[in-house]
């Protein structure tokens, strides 16, 4: 085994030695805690590149690499529960990919929260939560991604509620948790069912593992109620605590609110890395997703029931934020939106195309999303504190390299053709959903997604860069001068730059003609073939796509650039077009208010029943058997009191009064004792007598 | 004269000496009534020695050589305590002599 | 029954009797003389020669006047103070006719009673000084001890104590 298979634990552990550290440090030393933090996921980042490049050199010859490496974990009963992690492409890519995002990040932070009194607890959260994704990705045993999934949703809540302070905060963070909670158990019970199943929890063990053919094909055939698979069943399990960490419709819910966490926390959690565990658990059990009966026997991939489950809700979830997102006004709320979308889009990705094509556009993804967040970070760090779209305005002219970046995140967003990575990888999409067997709606689902993306994009844009600037329209919350927005510290702005140039060339290692990351993560030959643009609709599905983008940046264009917003109070334009429509995107679809009426009134019911119940059922169990006790005591007590002790007394008493009686016969005189003498004298000649006689 | 007869006026005086030393007050009269007693023990020894198996023993004589003697003795230790008491208590009376009642 | 036998046994009685039912306590005294003085006699009658003058002297001669110097050293209170009848009379009376049936009840109840009668043994003094002196000398030290130590004791007791003023 190789030395970095055998030490690929090293990658997340040293995040969370780094946390454990920064935990007993002092507040005051920040140096001492952002380097340990920084230095860390440094070093895990280099020993994901040479991870990388180990399995690069292993695939590049078009075979499938896939190493391992196990331990025995828990004992039950008399079996072993094993835990490992592995490495094959995905784990590589996913690795270097959180790595080297967490590092940019890590570096902004320092600026973004200089001025934050709990720095040091910060980095301390932001490390553990680094170490305990990396767990996730290098997993090879379902429990131990599980323990370290729970592990990320524990740190999210942590860093969401950083500023536990603010009710809305801490709200928000239980809301995060509560609702990937939900997800959780069902995932829960698709693990326990699993492991019953197959006997392992293992993904691979050289063939023994569960999701390897083996263990598949017995999966496949056993039915359970409703006439579906057993592999089916399980893979909607798991995919429904996938698609609670990856905010898919009906749990998306905690996704927007998460946002009163600091902005680093967004870009990091909530853009990047978590939401993406989701994603990436789909990819993980992809063959258990995608087991049917002709693929274990003959090779070829068909439409399975949960992968139709997995693109529907994909579909719906990408349309469904898109289009809420057109009418908020929190920089930060449009960008979770977005980010809710675009997981969408992953696992419509996952669903149609395979593992590689949801993969690619999870990578790219990533950075510009990361980039985007930073980016707004940045704004709002630069505009004191506001994160109203209505209250920003001409932030181009003070703010010129967070505009250029952030433009470019923008496009790599919309999909831009060519130059951006984003492009590519919606395209993968597209052309996945183009030839979907079963149905064409995803795919027109996923054309009008990428209009309502380039136009609330081009929206935010608008308000946020261009125009006059209304921050100080209503001074009535501020200190009374002028604020004037500054650019952010180059500690700041050095990642958005390193990023931007990331989402743009990330693109050209996946294009058809040279799609070196499919390739690796599939195990195939990389080439490079400019003839695969010819292939089955490649062309036409591109120039659909890039018909909607362009309509989306004109209509965004038209309806806000075109004449600058100069007042911060004037309703949207949409609003004055639609206003019924615009309320009730603006308002989320009201989900939040269908929860709260039915879910969390149920959930209210029947915590006061437990209460209730606690109180007077099991409290007066308790009760009685303490009042039964203490009954039992004061009989003691009085049987003690009146029997023992009276008996006693009364003994006692006895004893005394005997004797009182006796002790006259002590008269003191010795005539009295004389008599005495004599009566014992006949009794005892009468003893005699009679005793000899007899 | 058999022995019985001898026996019987033995217990006779027995129960005449405690007779009196039950009923008289006077401490000296009690001890007198305990002399009377011993001497009817006497008289019992004598009347058995007369009468016995084996007079030639000499048993019954001797016991009551002993048996005067230590009445003797006796009588003189009595008496002188009885002399010492009545310094104290400044009477005979047996009935105030009660000190030791308890 | 012979005659010197019943009159020698109705002067011990008497004198028993009287000795315990005298006022004057010098009364009973002599009283009691004399029933030392019908033992002696019977013990003479029985052929204890010895015993009997031991008797008249020891009995007669030291008990009976040690008593009556006891009484006259004694004598603080008239006799007539005492009362006539003793409180506790009826339950002294029932314990001493209870112990004399007893007594007597043993006596003939027992086989002793039909012995048969014996000749009078003829007994010397030398005999008496002979079995004192050889089988008995223990007993007669120890007599001579106890003797000694009555003597002792009975001076300490009686001595008038000074110092306890």
């Amino acid at each position: 085994m190789s030395w970095i298979v055998q030490n690929l634990w090293l990658i997340p552990v040293l995040p969370v030695v780094a946390a454990g550290l920064t935990a007993i440090a002092p507040q005051r030393k920040r140096v001492y805690a952002c380097s340990l933090a920084i230095g860390s996921m440094v070093l895990s980042f280099l020993l994901s590149a040479v991870a990388l490049v180990h399995v690069f050199g292993l695939t590049g010859g078009g075979t499938e690499s896939r190493e391992l490496f196990k331990f025995r974990g828990f004992q039950l009963g008399s079996e072993w529960l094993q835990l490992g992690w592995v490495l094959d492409p995905l784990t590589a890519v996913m690795l270097a990919m959180v790595t080297f995002v967490g590092t940019l990040i890590f570096i902004y932070s320092v600026g973004y929260m200089a001025h934050d009194e709990n720095f040091t607890r910060f980095f301390c959260f932001l490390s553990l939560f680094a170490g305990a994704m990396l767990g996730v990705v290098i997993s090879n045993s379902l429990l131990l991604l599980f323990m370290c999934w729970e592990l990320v949703g524990l740190t999210s809540y942590l860093l969401i509620g950083f500023w536990y302070h603010k009710p809305s905060a801490a709200a928000a963070a239980k809301k995060a948790f509560i609702t990937t909670r939900i997800g959780d158990m069902a995932f829960l019970i698709g693990m326990v069912w699993l492991y019953a199943q197959s006997g392992t929890l293992l993904f691979y063990n050289g063939g023994a593992g569960c999701m390897e053919h083996s263990a598949l094909a017995a999966m496949v055939v056993q039915t359970t109620s409703f006439g579906m698979a057993v592999s089916t069943a399980i893979a909607v399990l798991i995919f429904c605590g996938a698609a609670g960490k990856s905010g898919q419709v009906p749990l998306h819910v905690w996704l927007p609110d998460a946002m009163e966490g600091p902005t680093p926390v967004s870009a990091l959690i909530h853009a990047a890395t978590m939401v993406a565990a989701g994603v990436f658990l789909v990819a993980r059990v992809y063959p258990l997703m995608s087991a049917s009966p002709l693929l274990l026997s003959s090779g070829l991939v068909a439409p399975t029931t949960a992968l139709k489950v997995v693109t529907w809700i994909g579909a719906i979830t990408a349309i469904f934020a898109a289009s809420i997102a057109v009418a908020q006004d929190d920089i930060k709320r449009i960008l979770a939106y977005s980010t809710v979308s675009q997981l969408g889009y992953m696992m419509l990705g996952l669903g149609v195309g395979g593992v590689a094509v949801g993969m690619f556009h999870l990578i790219t993804h990533a950075f510009f999303k990361a980039l985007l967040f930073m980016g707004a970070g940045s704004v709002i760090h630069g505009c004191h504190e506001e994160q109203d779209v209505r209250r920003m305005g001409g932030l181009r002219k003070w703010m010129p390299v967070t505009f250029a970046t952030y433009a470019v995140g923008t496009l790599a967003l919309c999909g831009f053709p060519l130059l951006f990575s984003g492009f590519w990888s919606k395209d993968d999409i597209l052309h996945a959903a183009h030839g979907w067997s079963v149905s064409q709606i995803p795919f027109y689902l996923g054309l009008l997604g990428a209009l309502l993306t380039a136009f609330y994009m081009t929206r935010q844009v608008f308000y946020v860069f261009f125009g006059e600037s209304r921050l100080n329209a209503h001074d009535s919350t501020h200190s009374g001068h002028d604020i004037v927005p500054h650019e952010s510290p180059s500690v700041m702005t050095t990642p958005l730059v390193v990023l931007a140039a990331c989402s743009v060339l990330l693109g050209f290692i996946g294009t058809p003609a040279w799609h070196v990351f499919h390739a690796f993560v599939s195990g195939e030959r990389i080439s490079v073939d400019f003839g695969r643009f010819g292939e089955n609709g490649i062309l036409p599905v591109m120039l659909a796509s890039t018909v909607m983008v362009f309509l989306g940046l004109g209509l965004g264009w038209w309806l806000y650039g075109r004449k600058p917003i100069v007042n911060a109070d004037a309703p949207d334009v949409l609003a004055t077009i639609q206003p019924q429509m615009f309320r009730v995107l603006q308002n989320k679809f009201y989900i939040d208010e269908l929860y709260e009426a039915t879910i969390i009134r149920w959930n209210e019911f029947a915590a006061n029943m437990s209460a209730w119940l606690d109180q007077y059922i099991w409290a007066g169990g308790v009760k009685s058997v303490s009042l039964a006790v203490i009954g039992l005591a004061w009989f003691n007590r009085t049987v003690d009191a009146k029997v023992v002790n009276a008996g006693f007394d009364a003994g006692c008493e006895g004893a005394s009064w005997g004797a009182r009686i006796l002790s006259h016969l002590q008269t003191g005189r010795v005539q009295a004792y004389l008599r005495v003498i004599g009566i014992a004298l006949v009794v005892f000649v009468l003893f005699l007598v009679w005793g000899s006689k007899g | 004269m058999t022995l019985t007869s001898y026996l019987v006026l033995s217990a006779l005086l027995f129960s005449v000496g405690l007779a009196g030393a039950l009923t008289r007050k006077n401490a000296i009269l009690v001890l007198v009534g305990i002399e009377l007693m011993l001497n009817a023990a006497n008289l019992n020894f004598i009347a058995f020695w007369r009468y016995g198996p084996n007079p030639e023993l000499l048993t019954g004589i001797l016991f009551t050589i002993f048996s005067i003697g230590v009445a003797a003795a006796e009588a003189a230790v009595g008496l002188a305590m009885i002399i010492a008491i009545y310094r104290h208590y400044k009477t005979t009376n047996l009935d105030h002599i009660d000190s030791m009642k308890g | 029954m012979t005659l010197p036998f019943l009159i020698l046994a109705a002067l011990t009685i008497a004198g028993a009797v009287a000795a315990m039912s005298f006022r004057n306590l010098v009364h009973c005294v002599l009283a009691l003389t004399l029933a030392f003085a019908g033992l002696a006699g019977i013990y003479l009658l029985l052929g204890a020669q010895f015993v009997g003058l031991a008797q008249v002297l020891v009995y007669i001669g030291a008990i009976a006047i040690l008593t009556v110097f006891a009484i006259l050293l004694t004598r603080g209170t008239e006799p007539g103070d005492f009362p006539d009848t003793p409180a506790s009379w009826r339950l002294s009376s029932v314990i001493v006719v209870a112990v004399f049936g007893v007594i007597v009840w043993a006596i003939r109840g027992s086989s002793l009673s039909h012995r048969a009668l014996t000749p009078k043994p003829q007994v010397s003094v030398k005999q008496i000084g002979e079995a004192l002196m050889g089988q008995y000398v223990l007993a007669l030290e120890v007599i001579g001890l106890l003797l000694t130590a009555a003597l002792i004791g009975a001076v300490i007791i009686a001595m008038y104590d000074r110092q306890a003023k």
